[in-house]
């Protein structure tokens, strides 16, 4: 693919840090993912967008092997974390998962209260050594995910008490509370108002600083104001990857002109 | 039957479509009041079902409530008994001697005269005074006042159930008992208070000392060993099948079988734990233990197919959201999965444990239905239960159990409606909302 160039031109700035090749996905008869190549960089933002139904999900659940818990779900093909094939027999999807954070496109705090929605990943990863360790990452998850003002004098209640943006930014909370790696989000905003939406847009973009981000979204102007690289997926395939700039006001296949144009999807 | 109207073709269709849906109405409109009008009538019927099902248990179980008593004052003869051998003292004639006081005309040294007006007692009333002075021995040489339960027949006549018109040649007792009976009413002797000995005892061949004490507390350990056992089984089973299983054919041909399990009838394994329990692993017949482990093949299924039931309904999201922070299997199931899940499995347990309570058939195999007039005090005991306590007073040909009998039952139907608020309660208290 003559996309993959524009890569190689920012591989002096950025290194690459998941790599897949040629990655098919099945369920049951139907085939998802159709022999996708595709090279994310490290500490930058990348987009996934594409009509629904063509696979960004689907590919997204590929690299924190979430798509091991359906059944009738096949992974063929690679895909390197570092270097580090991620469907070999020696790693543990537990582990990984530590690594590849997530936040899911409908918000879904545990029901327990907010200090136990952030403490449960560190808790469980044994992250924290004493409970003022704990109260610390808490509460330093809690202001990356730009919810610390909001919860501080409640950080007792039930999660589920508050409201959808609130939720969403809790859950993006708890995905950093492991310092994960790497940080997948499927629509994350999807359920949100304007502004929340531009509050969580302000910290993906801070987020850049420390993770590798992979975000589904159906907003062309969210894709544009957040990310570096943008990939369109269509019917399956990876159509066209490149820079987000050059996607938007140059795209070299027809098919992603119509798509941001509006003509498709 | 189908509202769907055959779409009109053509110039039929040129009418608005309101003018359609109006003309329609009414037809649908009396469609749904004849069923809101069947729904009704089904609620009505069942409702005065059980009005008359409990109206009829509560008027024919209301006198075992009661007890008629008799007020005696006893003189302990120092002549009558040994205190190295309270137990063996001649209490009946105490008694005796107490009652012939109130008919200075009958000679109470005739034997045939004497048995007269002992009959007035039950015949365990010699026990009450004998307990009375095994606990107190210093009451030897005194005059106490002891009640003491009056005999079935009397009893019966107390409470109306003896009735004085009828002809005396009909009658269960004749006039000269009854004007006996009379005399001591008169003098203030008979009572009737409430019938504690139907909670304090277990089973007796006089319906007036008879009570419900040893199938209470075989009732409770056979719940008990029934619960010991199905309750971590059944959920164990369950998060197995549910969460970790492989879906293929055999997990599709184990679930089939559950759900049959659930519906094979309960003598069947009574018949089984027969076999198995007692012919093959030799354990005590009419023991709780028996019985709880026969009432726990029954309940198991009930349990599993509701905590089934209760995992599933935990949301998918749950699930990825602690799987997604790194959780492994075993941990999103015990921490996230099965504390949400837990009331519905509670409420399923308990339904299960209702239904086992209730259960007769597998206890009568089991000989859970023997004569047995102490109450267990293990599981390893001989022993009733609620169910088969019923059963064997219903059999039984004294006029006294057929109160005791509906009062057995309605103490059963508490035990039941208990257990299944508690059930209701459980739901609505726990009851989460996404
Ligand atoms: N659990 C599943 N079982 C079977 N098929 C699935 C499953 N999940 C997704 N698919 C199929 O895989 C294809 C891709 O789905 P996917 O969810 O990845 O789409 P998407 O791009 O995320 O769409 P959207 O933008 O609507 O979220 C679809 O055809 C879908 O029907
Ligand atoms: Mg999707």
């Amino acid at each position: 693919m003559d996309d993959l160039e524009a890569i190689n031109r920012d591989v002096d700035t950025n290194a690459s840090k998941i790599s897949a090749r040629h990655v098919q996905v099945h369920y049951g008869d139907t085939h998802a993912i159709k022999d996708v190549d595709v090279d994310i960089m490290e500490r930058s933002v990348t987009a996934f967008i594409g009509p629904s139904g063509c696979g960004k999900s689907t590919f997204l659940r590929c690299i924190n092997r979430m798509n091991d818990t359906i059944d009738i779900c096949r992974v063929e093909g690679d895909i390197c974390i570092d270097g580090e094939d991620i469907y070999d027999r020696n790693i543990d999807p537990v582990q990984l998962r530590a690594r590849v954070g997530m936040v899911f496109q409908k918000p879904n705090p545990f029901p327990k209260s907010i200090y136990d929605n952030v403490a449960y990943g560190p808790k469980i990863h044994g992250l924290a050594r004493s409970r003022a360790d704990m109260d610390e990452i808490v509460e330093r998850s809690l202001r990356r995910g730009a919810i610390w003002d909001e919860v501080k004098d409640r950080l007792h209640e039930p999660g589920t008490g508050l409201s959808g943006g609130q939720q969403q930014r809790l859950c993006i909370a708890r995905a950093v509370a492991t310092d994960p790696e790497v940080l997948l989000m499927d629509e994350p905003c999807s359920a949100l108002d304007p502004i929340a939406t531009a509050q969580i847009e302000e910290l993906i973009d801070t987020l850049r600083e420390k993770y590798t981000v992979v975000i589904v979204t159906h907003s062309m102007q969210q894709a544009a104001r957040v990310s570096q690289k943008t990939a369109f997926f269509h019917l399956g395939s990876l159509v066209e990857y490149g820079d987000t700039d050059e996607i938007f006001t140059n795209p070299k296949d027809s098919r992603t002109e119509s798509y941001i144009s509006g003509r498709i999807g | 039957m189908t509202d769907i109207t055959s779409e009109k073709a053509g110039p039929g269709r040129s009418r608005s479509t309101t003018e359609l849906v109006r003309q329609g109405l009414a037809r649908r409109n009396r469609k749904q009041k004849l069923l809101q009008g069947f729904g009704i009538a089904a609620i009505l019927f069942a409702l005065s079902m059980l009005l008359v099902l409990v109206g009829s248990l509560l008027s024919t179980g209301y006198p075992a409530f009661t007890q008629t008593h008799l007020r005696l004052e006893v003189f302990v003869d120092p002549d009558k008994v040994d205190p190295d051998k309270l137990k063996r003292g001649k209490y009946e004639e105490m008694l005796a001697a107490s009652l012939g006081a109130y008919f200075p005309d009958v000679d109470m040294s005739s034997r045939t005269a004497s048995r007269e007006v002992t009959q007035l007692l039950s015949s365990g009333a010699e026990f009450n005074l004998r307990d009375r002075v095994m606990a107190d021995a210093s009451l030897i040489g005194k005059t106490i006042t002891i009640k003491v339960p009056a005999s079935d027949n009397f009893d019966q006549l107390n409470k109306g159930l003896i009735k004085r018109d009828t002809p005396e040649e009909n009658r269960r007792l004749d006039d000269a008992e009854i004007a006996r009976f009379d005399t001591l009413d008169a003098a203030g002797v008979i009572s009737t208070p409430l019938n504690t000995t139907l909670i304090t005892s277990a089973d007796s061949r006089f319906p007036e000392l008879a009570g419900l004490k040893g199938a209470l507390v075989g009732s409770f350990w056979a719940l008990l060993v029934c619960f010991v056992v199905s309750f971590p089984l059944g959920i164990g089973a369950a998060i197995y099948l549910e969460e970790f299983a492989p879906k293929n054919r055999l997990s599709d041909i184990i679930e089939i079988n559950i759900n049959n399990l659930a519906a094979v009838p309960s003598v069947v394994f009574g018949l089984l734990a027969l076999a198995v329990f007692l012919n093959w692993f030799g354990m005590p017949r009419s023991a709780p233990i028996v019985g709880g482990l026969t009432l726990a093949l029954m309940t198991l299924p009930t349990i599993i197919i509701a905590t089934r039931a209760a995992l599933k309904a935990v949301p998918p999201s749950i699930r990825e959201a602690a799987l997604g922070v790194g959780a492994s299997k075993q941990q999103v199931v015990f921490h996230h999965v099965l504390p949400l899940a837990m009331p519905g499995i509670l409420t399923g347990t308990i339904i299960g444990l209702a239904q086992a309570l209730g259960e007769t058939a597998p206890l009568l195999l089991i000989g859970m239905n023997a004569f047995i007039t102490s109450a267990p005090t293990t599981p390893f005991d001989s022993a009733t239960a609620l169910p088969t306590q019923i059963f064997i007073w219903a059999d039984s040909p004294e006029r006294g159990f057929v109160s005791r009998t509906s009062a057995a039952i309605l103490v059963l139907l508490t035990f039941l409606i208990m257990m299944n608020a508690t059930a209701i309660y459980l739901r609505s208290k726990f009851e989460r909302k996404w």
